[in-house]
């Protein structure tokens, strides 16, 4: 940052906002954490304290890895969200490249109606989304699961995307076109190199929800085995009692993965923010 | 090899017309350069002919063959772009080899070629590096040697040296130049800067909303132009036009007489008038001149003169020089 447009006033302002707005963003998450490590007793005699000699247990995770079946749900879990995107990402940069490169009929039509899926919730089809399901017998699938999410992803993606195409230089892929290559080269070693930091931005965005889905699981395969960990999570929420230990150290666990995949993602994500800056 | 026949070429846009019927003829070996306003439709010329778009109508032969069907890289050309479009990921020696590698050319042979491209640009210090760690310079011409390697019948330079600076673009012009009389290979090339155009064309092409106005040698635009447009568009600084009705002549609508024509003087001449403006140029002395009764007039003068804003001075033209133009911009006589 140049010297001339960072005061010192500035820039503590600036840091004590985003220092606030990360406290509020990272507490909840630190509190499950924390507690995760606690016995029951002192997660509801003291939530904010860290585990100490006396309230250390790991009773939470016996629990958790205590019923056995919760592996297959991380196993279920990131199947669905790994293949969900993979899917998005392709199918999305696919209609993306097509929609901004090809000039045909209906272009524009085909551009709006794929970009009407981010305005209308899926969850409006659920009940149709069912009937299809039980027609193809695809209920208590994981298949299921990734068809929905792949279709959910898709308009976001492809909004998103199409807008990185546009700014592809046509003289490269001219060049690709004199030289020889195949659309297909010039779409898969052109192109999607270039827009790397804009398949990530659409990855971790669509791996989010897809990850914390409650929702379809409950709905699409609810058996155990191809429950996902949200929905295992639930197990250890009774109507009567709850194991806390166990759905704060579930929880806990939960967390690991997406944060996996976000670091892998985020340092495309921030060559993406950052790129245009130096041109 | 490496003729080139454009017939009725008509190329739009939904309902714009950008193309309007192009007829074009390009022999063997010659060097012939497209100039024309911002938006006449160059590029997209250059790129029917390369076959990145599709006419609407009209048809392509090269070397007397009907291209239409034929993908770009079937049909023997080269195109160097003014981005460069070098592939980002790949060294100089792969970007200057690809073409001949998808053709499926052997590795010696392309190994050949491009040693040879790069010792004809002085690139061979660059050739393991990526285009990110050139100069612009540098990538213009890995962009020209990724043409050269493909020996094409037929280059296409969409305004290769505008994205250089003005001492790059005169080497780079001179090389280009002599590139074309050692290849010996036909040249089409697009370019907003005259002097690019007067130096290196055999042939120019001036090309105004999809028409061709005229076709000929530098000299012929210059001397000859046919019509108000090409006068105005060819030489620099712009031809003065006049309106006859206040010369006094009758049977034409407009007088051009370019600023190089006129001669000054303190003392006499036929339109009075006074310095408005005066560029010192060293080489050149041109003054914008307010006359008394022909409005703005321009005039080149040779060498260093001293003459300064708001002096007294009176024009005489070169009445042997003077072009006239009827109602409709065409040229009339000679
Ligand atoms: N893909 C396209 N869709 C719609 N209009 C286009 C397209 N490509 C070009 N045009 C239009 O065609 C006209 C000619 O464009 P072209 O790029 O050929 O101009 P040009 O003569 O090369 O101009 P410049 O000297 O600025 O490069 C312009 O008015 C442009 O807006
Ligand atoms: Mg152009």
């Amino acid at each position: 940052m140049s010297r001339a447009r960072s005061s010192l006033p500035r820039s503590v302002a600036m840091h004590a906002a985003l220092i606030l707005y990360t406290i509020i963003a990272v507490a909840p998450v630190l509190i499950i954490i924390i507690n995760s490590f606690k016995d029951r007793r002192a997660i509801f005699s003291s939530p904010l304290s860290l585990p100490g000699p006396n309230s250390f247990s790991l009773v939470g995770y016996h629990a958790v890895f205590a019923q056995g079946s919760f592996v297959t749900y991380f196993e279920n879990s990131l199947i669905v969200t790994v293949v969900s995107i993979a899917l998005v990402l392709v199918f999305g940069a696919m209609a993306a490249f097509a929609l901004s490169e090809y000039r045909f009929r209906g272009n524009m039509l085909m551009g709006l109606y794929l970009a009407l899926g981010i305005m209308i919730p899926i969850r409006l089809g659920t009940i149709a989304i069912l009937k299809l399901m039980v027609a193809t017998h695809l209920v208590d699938t994981l298949t299921a699961l990734i068809l929905v999410y792949t279709a959910q992803g898709l308009p976001l993606a492809i909004f998103i995307l199409s807008e990185f195409m546009h700014g592809v230089s046509d003289d490269l892929k001219n060049a690709g076109r004199i030289d020889g290559l195949s659309e297909y080269r010039i779409f898969f070693r052109l192109v999607l190199p270039l827009i790397r930091p804009a398949m990530a931005t659409v990855a971790v965005f669509t791996m989010i929800p897809i990850w914390n889905d409650l929702w379809f699981p409950l709905i699409l395969a609810p058996s155990e085995a191809t429950k996902t960990v949200t929905l295992g999570a639930q197990m250890f929420l009774g109507q009567f009692v709850t194991n806390w230990n166990a759905v704060l150290s579930a929880l806990s666990l939960a967390i690991l993965p997406v944060l996996i995949l976000y670091l892998i993602f985020s340092r495309q994500l921030i060559r993406g923010i950052t790129s245009g800056a130096v041109k | 090899m490496g003729s080139l026949t454009l017939t009725n070429i008509r190329k739009s846009f939904g309902q714009v017309d950008v193309l309007k019927g192009i007829d074009l003829a390009v022999e063997d070996g010659e060097f012939v350069i497209f100039v024309g306003p911002s938006g006449c439709g160059k590029s997209t010329l250059l790129r029917v002919i390369a076959g990145l778009e599709d006419a609407t109508s009209g048809s392509v032969k090269i070397d007397g063959k009907e291209v239409s069907n034929v993908p770009p890289a079937k049909r023997g050309i080269a195109m160097v772009f003014q981005s460069y479009a070098l592939y980002p990921h790949l060294s100089v020696r792969d970007n200057m080899g690809l073409g001949l590698k998808q053709a499926g050319a052997p590795a010696t042979d392309i190994a050949k070629r491009v040693e040879a491209a790069s010792t004809m640009l002085s690139l061979e210090d660059y050739l393991g590096r990526r285009p990110a760690e050139l100069s612009g310079g540098q990538r213009q011409r890995v962009a020209i040697g990724r043409a050269i390697v493909r020996e094409p019948k037929l280059f296409l330079f969409d305004e290769p040296l505008s994205n250089l600076d003005a001492a790059l673009r005169v080497n780079t012009r001179i090389e280009i130049a002599r590139l074309h009389r050692k290849l010996k290979s036909t040249m089409i090339y697009v370019t907003h800067d005259q002097v690019e155009a007067m130096t290196l064309a055999n042939r120019i092409v001036v090309l105004n909303k999809g028409v061709v106005e005229q076709v000929g040698s530098p000299m012929e635009l210059y001397n000859r132009p046919a019509n108000l447009f090409v006068a105005g568009f060819i030489g620099s600084p712009q031809m003065n036009f006049i309106d006859a009705g206040k010369l006094g002549e009758s049977g034409a609508k407009t007088i051009g007489i370019r600023p190089e024509h006129i001669s000054v003087s303190a003392e006499a001449g036929p339109w009075k008038g006074s310095v408005t403006h005066a560029e010192h140029l060293g080489a050149d002395t041109i003054l914008y001149v307010e006359t008394e009764k022909l409005g703005l007039v321009t005039v080149r003068l040779f060498g260093e003169h001293r003459f300064h804003d708001d002096d007294v001075v009176f024009l005489t033209p070169d009445t042997a020089k003077t072009y006239r133009f009827d109602q409709g911009g065409r040229v009339i006589g000679s």
